[in-house]
C-alpha cells in the first residue's frame, strides 16, 4: 500500500472573484468583489480545521469554492491526490461523493416538498451505493446515526424543529460515506441549548466515521470547542492560521486579537478584568480592498510599511502561520496601545 | 426606605389565539426594574421574553395577541389601561426600544435626519432648527463621523453597524428613563458587537437611563448587566443580581445552558448539552415546565408547577428542590459511569459466549 499522504486537502493560490457588470447596454466588466483573494493551506487527514471571521470576510466562499460550487478564478485544490478544479462531469460527479456540505439555515436548505426517507435517500440512489429495499433500511440506519427515530422517515422537514433538521442535512451528508464534510455555520441559527446537541453529534461522527471537517463559523468560541487548527480570514485573505491551543494562548495578528478580546465570556467576574481591543470603523468594501495590508485601515499599531507591502503569509514555528509585519512584536505593541 | 422601582410588572399574561388554540407567550411574569439599573433577560426563542418587552411598550399586535392580565406599573402608572393615545406619549419618550435588526426597523425611504427629528419635534416640542441640531449633537455622541451631512443620507447607506449606531441614537435622543434593547448586537460581527456595547455602557453612565436588555448570549450578559431574569417556556425561572446567578445558578435549566455553552477561557473537551426539545407552549399543564429535559426531575416536578421561591438573599429560583452547579457534574459522572459499566456487562456477555461455543 502506498503511503497515504498527511493531508487530505492541499489549497494553493486559491482565488475566487466575482465580476462586477455595469449596468449600461454593454454589461461590461467594471471591476471584481475579491471575495477570496489567494488562500494557501492544508487540511490534514482525520482534522478539524476551524475557518473563523466576521461576516463579507469570504469564509463560506472558501468552502464553496474548494467544493467546486463555485468554480475558483484561480489556483488549485488538491483532494487526496486529485486536482479538483479540473474536474468535470462523471468525475467529478463521483468526486462528489466525497465531499459534502453541511449548510447553515436547516430551514433552507432541505426541500419542504420531499420527506425525510427522500431527502437522505436521494444520494444513496444518485450514486447507487444501495438498490431497492436496502435504500430505506439504510437511512433508517443514517437517523439512528444522527439521534432521530427512524420512525420520522415519512415526515416533512416542516414537522420538525430547528435542531432536528439540522440533524436531517448532516444524514444526508453522511449518507454518501464521505471522507470530508465542510461545516458551513451548523450551529448559527440554533438555540444555545441544542447547539451544544449538534456540536457533541458533529465530534462523535467524527471519531465514528474518521471525517476530516472544515469548519466555517463566526463564533470563536465554538470554534476553539471543535477545532484542532484554527484559521483567521479577514477581507479575502487569511492572517493567521495556528494548532487552536496556540492561536488562542498566543494570538499574533493584531485582528485575531483584537477578535478574542471582543468575545464576551459567561462570567461576570472575568469580564469585569478583560481589557478590550476596540476596533474603530468598519470592515472595507472587499470591492475595493486597501492597499497593502487589508487590515491596515482598521490596525491599532499600523506602521507605513502596511500600507504599500502586503506581509507574507509566513510560520513563525510550530506551524503557526501569521500575515503581519509586525507578528513579533504585536502584542507587545498591542498592551502598550492598552495603556 | 428603598425607592420605588422604575417599571415594575406584576404577574403579566399574554396569550395569542392560533388556528391551534390559544398560545400562553408569557405566564404569570414579575419582575422589576429600578432607575438606572441594567437588567438583563435572558432566555432561547420562544421563552417570551420579546413578548414581554413588547407588552411593556403596549406593542402587542391585537387580535391575535391580547394582555390577558396582569399590571405593568411604569413610575406608578399602570400602562396596561393606558389608552393608545396616552401610549404614544410614553413611547420613544419616557420608555424607548432598540430593535434586533437595524436592517428593518429604520425606514428605507425617509432620510436618517427626518426619522431621527420627528420624536424630538413630537415629543419635546422642539422647532425643526432646534431638532436637527439635536439630532446632529446625537449622531456625534454615539461615534458617527460627520454627523451633520450622514443626517442626510438614507439608512442603505450606512453599515449594520452605523445603523444600529443610529438606533441608538433615536433611543436615547428624549432622554428616557427606560431603554428597552431587544438583541441589540444579535445581527451584528463581533467587533461590531464590542463597539456597541462599549457604547451602550458610556451612554448609560452619561445619561443614567435604566436599560432592560434581552439577549439570548450569556457572555454579553455577564458584561452588561446589574440584575438578570432567565425566561423558560413563558416564565421566569430564574432572578438574581448577575455575580450570583452566574457564581450560584439554582433552576436546573440555567445551570443546563451554562454547561452547554463552550468558553473561549475554557478547557472542556466535552460539552454537556441539554436534552430534548424547546416546550410547546399550546400544551397546558401542571407540570414543570422544564421537566421533560430536566436532569433531576422527580415525580413531584410532574404534577406542580413550581413557582419562584427565595433560595439565597436576593435569589429566586422556580425549582421544587435545592439543585445546584456540583449535583449536576456528580449527576453526569454517575451517568457516565453507568454507560460504562453496562459497555463492560455486555462486553463480559459476549466474551462468555465466545468461550462457550
Amino acid at each position: 500500500m502506498a503511503v497515504q499522504n498527511e493531508n487530505l486537502l492541499d489549497i494553493n493560490g486559491l482565488k475566487m472573484h466575482f465580476p462586477v457588470k455595469s449596468n449600461g447596454l454593454l454589461r461590461r466588466t467594471v471591476g471584481a468583489v475579491k471575495a477570496v483573494d489567494g488562500l494557501s493551506f492544508s487540511v490534514k487527514r482525520g482534522e478539524t480545521l476551524g475557518l473563523v471571521g466576521e461576516s463579507g470576510c469570504g469564509k463560506s466562499t472558501t468552502g464553496r469554492a474548494i467544493l467546486q460550487l463555485h468554480r475558483p478564478t484561480a489556483g488549485t485544490v488538491n483532494f487526496d491526490g486529485k486536482e479538483l478544479t479540473k474536474l468535470n462531469g462523471e468525475a467529478m460527479r463521483q468526486m462528489r461523493r466525497k465531499v459534502q456540505i453541511i449548510f447553515q439555515d436547516p430551514y433552507a436548505s432541505l426541500n419542504p416538498r420531499m420527506t425525510v426517507g427522500d431527502i437522505v435517500g436521494e444520494p444513496i440512489r444518485v450514486h447507487n451505493l444501495r438498490t431497492g429495499k436496502e435504500v430505506r433500511t439504510r437511512v433508517e440506519e443514517l437517523l439512528r446515526v444522527v439521534g432521530l427515530n427512524p420512525y420520522f422517515i415519512n415526515r416533512y422537514p416542516h414537522e420538525f424543529s430547528g435542531g432536528q433538521r439540522q440533524r436531517i442535512g448532516i444524514a444526508r451528508a453522511l449518507a454518501v460515506e464521505p471522507d470530508f464534510i465542510v461545516c458551513d455555520e451548523p450551529v448559527s441559527a440554533l438555540d444555545v441549548s441544542i447547539q451544544a446537541q449538534i456540536i457533541n453529534l458533529l465530534q462523535d461522527l467524527q471519531g465514528q466515521f474518521g471525517l476530516t471537517y472544515l469548519f466555517i463559523a463566526h463564533n470563536l468560541s465554538v470554534v476553539k470547542h471543535i477545532s484542532d487548527r484554527v484559521a483567521v480570514m479577514y477581507l479575502g485573505k487569511m492572517v493567521e492560521l495556528a494548532p487552536s491551543k496556540q492561536l488562542y494562548a498566543n494570538p499574533m495578528h493584531p485582528y485575531t486579537q483584537a477578535l478574542l478580546s471582543a468575545v464576551p465570556i459567561p462570567d461576570p467576574e472575568v469580564e469585569k478584568q478583560r481589557q478590550r481591543i476596540i476596533l474603530q470603523g468598519d470592515v472595507p468594501s472587499p470591492l475595493n480592498p486597501p492597499s497593502g495590508c487589508h487590515f491596515h485601515t482598521r490596525c491599532p499599531i499600523v506602521i507605513d510599511k502596511c500600507k504599500v507591502e502586503d506581509p507574507p503569509f509566513q510560520d513563525y514555528g510550530g506551524g503557526h502561520f501569521v500575515a503581519c509585519w509586525r507578528a513579533t512584536e504585536s502584542q507587545e505593541q498591542m498592551e502598550k496601545k492598552l495603556q | 426606605m428603598a425607592e420605588a422601582p422604575l417599571l415594575e410588572v406584576k404577574n403579566l399574561q399574554v396569550q395569542f389565539k392560533t388556528a391551534d388554540g390559544v398560545v400562553n407567550a408569557v405566564n404569570n411574569v414579575s419582575f422589576s426594574v429600578n432607575r438606572g439599573e441594567t437588567l438583563g433577560i435572558v432566555g432561547e426563542s420562544g421563552s417570551g421574553k420579546s413578548v414581554t418587552s413588547l407588552s411593556i411598550m403596549r406593542l402587542i399586535p391585537s387580535p391575535p395577541g391580547k394582555i390577558a392580565g396582569g399590571q405593568i406599573l411604569f413610575d406608578g402608572d399602570n400602562l396596561v389601561d393606558f389608552s393608545e393615545s396616552e401610549m404614544r406619549k410614553i413611547r420613544g419618550n419616557r420608555i424607548s426600544m432598540i430593535f434586533q435588526d437595524p436592517m428593518t426597523s429604520l425606514n428605507p425611504v425617509l432620510r436618517i435626519g427626518r426619522q431621527m427629528t420627528e420624536s424630538l419635534q413630537l415629543h419635546m416640542g422642539m422647532t425643526p432648527k432646534q431638532a436637527r441640531n439635536r439630532a446632529i449633537d446625537l449622531l456625534s455622541m454615539v461615534g458617527i463621523p460627520a454627523p451633520d451631512k450622514r443626517l442626510d443620507d438614507f439608512p442603505h447607506q450606512f453599515s449594520g453597524g452605523m445603523r444600529q449606531r443610529v438606533m441608538i441614537a433615536m433611543g436615547l435622543a428624549c432622554n428616557p428613563e427606560l431603554l428597552i434593547a431587544d438583541e441589540p448586537t444579535t445581527a451584528l460581527d463581533v467587533t461590531i458587537q464590542a463597539q456597541i456595547l462599549e457604547l451602550l455602557n458610556r451612554l448609560k453612565n452619561e445619561t443614567g437611563t435604566a436599560i432592560i436588555f434581552i439577549t439570548h448570549d450569556l457572555g454579553v450578559v455577564a458584561g452588561m448587566t446589574d440584575r438578570v431574569i432567565v425566561m423558560y417556556a413563558g416564565r421566569v425561572v430564574e432572578q438574581a443580581s448577575t455575580n450570583e446567578l452566574f457564581r450560584n445558578p439554582r433552576m436546573p435549566y440555567t445551570i443546563g445552558l451554562l454547561d452547554s455553552i463552550p468558553r473561549l477561557d475554557g478547557i472542556q473537551t466535552r460539552l454537556t448539552p441539554i436534552p430534548g426539545l424547546p416546550p410547546d407552549l399550546l400544551e397546558k399543564t401542571n407540570r414543570c415546565p422544564f421537566a421533560p429535559r430536566c436532569d433531576f426531575v422527580q415525580e413531584q416536578c410532574w404534577i406542580e408547577t413550581p413557582s419562584l421561591r427565595q433560595v439565597a438573599p436576593d435569589h429566586t429560583a422556580a425549582c421544587l428542590f435545592d439543585i445546584d452547579r456540583d449535583q449536576r457534574q456528580v449527576m453526569a459522572e454517575k451517568k457516565i459511569a453507568e454507560e460504562e459499566a453496562a459497555l463492560d456487562a455486555a462486553l463480559e456477555d459476549v466474551l462468555a459466549h465466545e468461550q462457550a461455543s
